[in-house]
């Protein structure tokens, strides 16, 4: 190797970056973020860690069976706000949430609100599959076991083959239900933890970047998957790959720091988007 | 490619290489010398440990034969149990052997013709005839325990070569001795003694069954107060406790302080707070667990809130997500995968307090307990404070005595971190 090509990569990674695309004023969210009979809705949500605020004042509905995708880059507060709608915030005991946020017009932080019930109602399929360390059989029935959804072996056999069947993981391990969910592939794991959420048939399911694990023979089953799955439920995804909201979505909203500055349908997102960050990013000059 | 060729840093990386591969030499070096170093000192203490206390698995024992003269008792065959219990027996046991070695003479050789056998004798003798009233005014044979000194010579412990007034064995003893011998009179048993007695002044009745009776309820109480107390602080402080709270993390310190406390202050502690104010009977199983169970918790306490800060969190998400309660949660989900960790940490700290002695001296379990207590409110002693005792007593036959109390303790430690190894093994083979 030569002096000179260490020289060059040196040059390279001093060269200062622009960052103009940056400096952006954010005014409030363009674009569509409201629909008609939403089935969540967020108004004036304030996300602090500790003194941190994490999110500003966003405000938007999520429509009844449709998809909605919420990209931004790293630590937009996607994800923050994905977990405020089933209050998986509620965990972190530095985080506070403000703002009005409802369920069918219910308030899903009211007082008299039990998260555990909103949890069940509110599904959520994580980054990393997580699956128990138990049975696939076990997985599955987790949830209808906890809130005694089944009332005999029979009915809970049922609604594992059921769950096992919408999630596409079925056919591939109904050999198996008894061995190790921690044994099967990534993308199974995922599709297992997706099996799990659905069992306990909530009315949404949140996913937050579900297939970034995941290699794209399994993120193109689960993306089929959830396109299925749309006709029953509600879905927000929360994803880094642009293509995956595009090819998945109806409508996107776009995080950038904190911020909600785009909510428009996925196409015109894509190909005619309103906010000049929006452009940015999806042209992908930062991310 | 020549050395010309390379870069400066290639040939800089180049030149530095080998005192690298030196160090990590050295290194490896020190680690092997440290290692066989740590297992001579072991193995030095092994070895005298086990070459000391092998004799004392074994006892020797006396055939007499034993005429139950019925004038010498003072009882006949219809005499009422209370009779029987108190005839002279050790008389019978004397006349047997003056019967055996005629030509002792003088108190001195007849005192130790008496103490050829152990003074157990007479109460065996009582025990038989108690259960078998018609031997009275026969003859029969019994193997009697010998008395310590006869088991510490035909042990070898004592040289028959040494000038008569320096051994403990002179020489009309050692003249009835190879009589006996010569007469198959003497034999060498596996010492049952040791297992299923209690601790006595006389070595060849001493035991350890009381100690060890006394470390396992001592144990019992110790691991039924300290394991749930200890996971349930753990679990509180890790799941439930408010952070950044300044009560809780001075809660924190002072458990991170208690593990490091020298253990004679909790035995201090014990004697004013248990005993003195609470008036809990000294010298128990029941005070001395108490007291163990507050040296054990912080090692419990420590080692558990380590285990479930493993646990990762994406699992408790998970069931989170699911609409699962925090307690729920924590039964279902964290405690059994912190388990392994858990019992290790509680294994560790039960083997601490089965090795302890000094808080134990404290509140009165170094007591001269000859009986096995049959509960936790009776006096008793332990297995280390037993060992303490053995090693203070004079006897020669104790010390052989005293290193086979530590073999009984080192196969408990050895009994308990084989049964932790197991749980471990149960609890981790679900994945």
């Amino acid at each position: 190797m030569s002096n000179s090509s260490i020289e060059k990569n040196m040059a390279n990674a001093e060269k200062p970056e622009t960052r103009d695309e940056f400096n952006v004023e954010i005014d409030g969210t363009v674009g569509s973020p409201f629909v008609d009979n939403p089935k969540m809705s967020s108004r004036n949500c304030d996300v602090f860690y500790a003194d941190k605020q994490a999110i500003f004042n966003v405000n938007l509905d999520i429509a009844k069976h449709e998809i909605i995708a919420m990209i931004g880059p790293s630590g937009c507060g996607k994800s923050t706000y994905l977990r405020v709608l089933n209050r998986m915030n509620d965990t972190i005991p530095i985080c506070r949430v403000t703002g009005e946020h409802t369920l069918d017009g219910e308030d899903i932080y009211a007082k008299n609100q039990d998260p555990v019930l909103l949890r069940a109602r509110v599904g959520m399929v994580f980054q990393k599959p997580n699956p128990f360390p138990k049975s696939i059989y076990d997985n599955v029935a987790y949830g209808a076991r906890l809130h005694g959804l089944a009332a005999n072996r029979s009915e809970l056999d049922d609604l594992v083959e059921a769950s096992l069947i919408k999630a596409g993981l079925f056919k591939e391990v109904k050999d198996d239900l008894l061995k190790p969910g921690t044994g099967l592939s990534g993308g199974q794991q995922q599709r297992l933890c997706i099996a799990r959420a659905i069992a306990v048939d909530p009315e949404v399911i949140l996913m937050d970047e579900p297939t970034s694990a995941l290699d794209p023979i399994a993120t193109a089953l689960i993306e089929e998957l959830m396109d299925e799955l749309k006709a029953n439920y509600t879905i927000a995804i929360v994803t880094h790959s642009m293509q995956q909201a595009a090819r998945v979505s109806q409508r996107t909203a776009y995080f950038h720091m904190g911020h909600l500055v785009e909510v428009n349908d996925t196409k015109t997102v894509f190909t005619n988007p309103e906010h000049k960050l929006t452009e940015n990013y999806i042209t992908g000059r930062f991310g | 490619m020549s050395i010309s060729e390379k870069s400066a840093s290639t040939q800089k990386i180049q030149a530095g290489l080998k005192r690298r591969y030196a160090k990590e030499k050295r290194f490896r070096l020190y680690g092997i010398i440290s290692l066989i170093i740590s297992f001579a000192f072991l193995l030095v203490l092994l070895t005298t440990i086990v070459s000391k206390g092998l004799p004392a698995f074994q006892q020797t024992y006396i055939k007499i034969d034993v005429t139950l003269d019925q004038a010498d008792l003072g009882v006949d065959k219809n005499a009422s149990e209370d009779e029987l219990f108190s005839a002279p027996y050790s008389k019978t046991v004397k006349n047997s052997l003056k019967a055996m070695f005629p030509d002792a003479h003088g108190r001195k050789q007849k005192r130790a013709l008496k103490n050829l056998v152990s003074k157990s004798a007479a109460y065996e003798l009582r025990d038989k005839v108690i259960q078998d009233p018609s031997i009275l005014g026969t003859t029969q044979t019994f193997w009697f325990l010998a008395k310590d000194d006869v088991d510490v010579f035909m042990k070898g412990g004592i040289d028959r070569k040494l000038p008569e007034s320096e051994r403990r064995i002179k020489d009309y003893q050692l003249a009835w001795i190879d009589q006996l011998i010569k007469e198959d009179r003497l034999e060498k048993r596996f010492n049952t003694v040791l297992f299923t007695a209690g601790d006595s002044r006389e070595p060849e009745q001493a035991g350890m069954k009381g100690a060890i009776i006394g470390s396992l309820l001592t144990m019992l109480v110790t691991i039924l107060l300290s394991f749930p107390i200890a996971v349930a602080t753990a679990a509180y402080l890790e799941e439930f406790a408010p952070q950044n709270n300044r009560w809780v993390d001075l809660i924190e310190i002072n458990i991170n302080n208690l593990a490091a406390v020298p253990s004679i202050v909790f035995g201090l502690l014990g004697l004013a707070v248990y005993i003195n104010i609470f008036g809990i009977p000294r010298s128990t199983p029941l005070v001395g667990g108490l007291v163990l169970t507050l040296m054990t918790l912080p090692t419990i306490i420590i080692a558990s809130r380590a285990a479930i800060k493993s646990v990762p969190p994406s699992i408790k998400e998970a069931a989170i997500g699911l609409g699962a309660s925090p307690v729920q949660v924590l039964f279902q989900h964290t405690l059994p995968l912190a388990m392994p960790g858990i019992l290790t940490g509680t294994i560790i700290g039960m083997a601490q307090a089965l090795g302890e002695t000094a808080p134990l001296l404290m509140i009165g379990m170094v007591a001269f307990v000859s009986d096995i207590p049959g509960g936790i409110f009776d006096p008793s002693t332990v297995m280390p404070v037993q060992i303490y005792l053995w090693s203070d007593s004079p006897e020669r036959a104790f010390t052989e005595r005293t290193s086979a109390a530590i073999m009984i303790l080192l196969g408990f430690l050895v009994l308990m971190n084989l049964i932790a190894i197991t749980l471990r093994k149960r609890f981790e083979k679900k994945w």
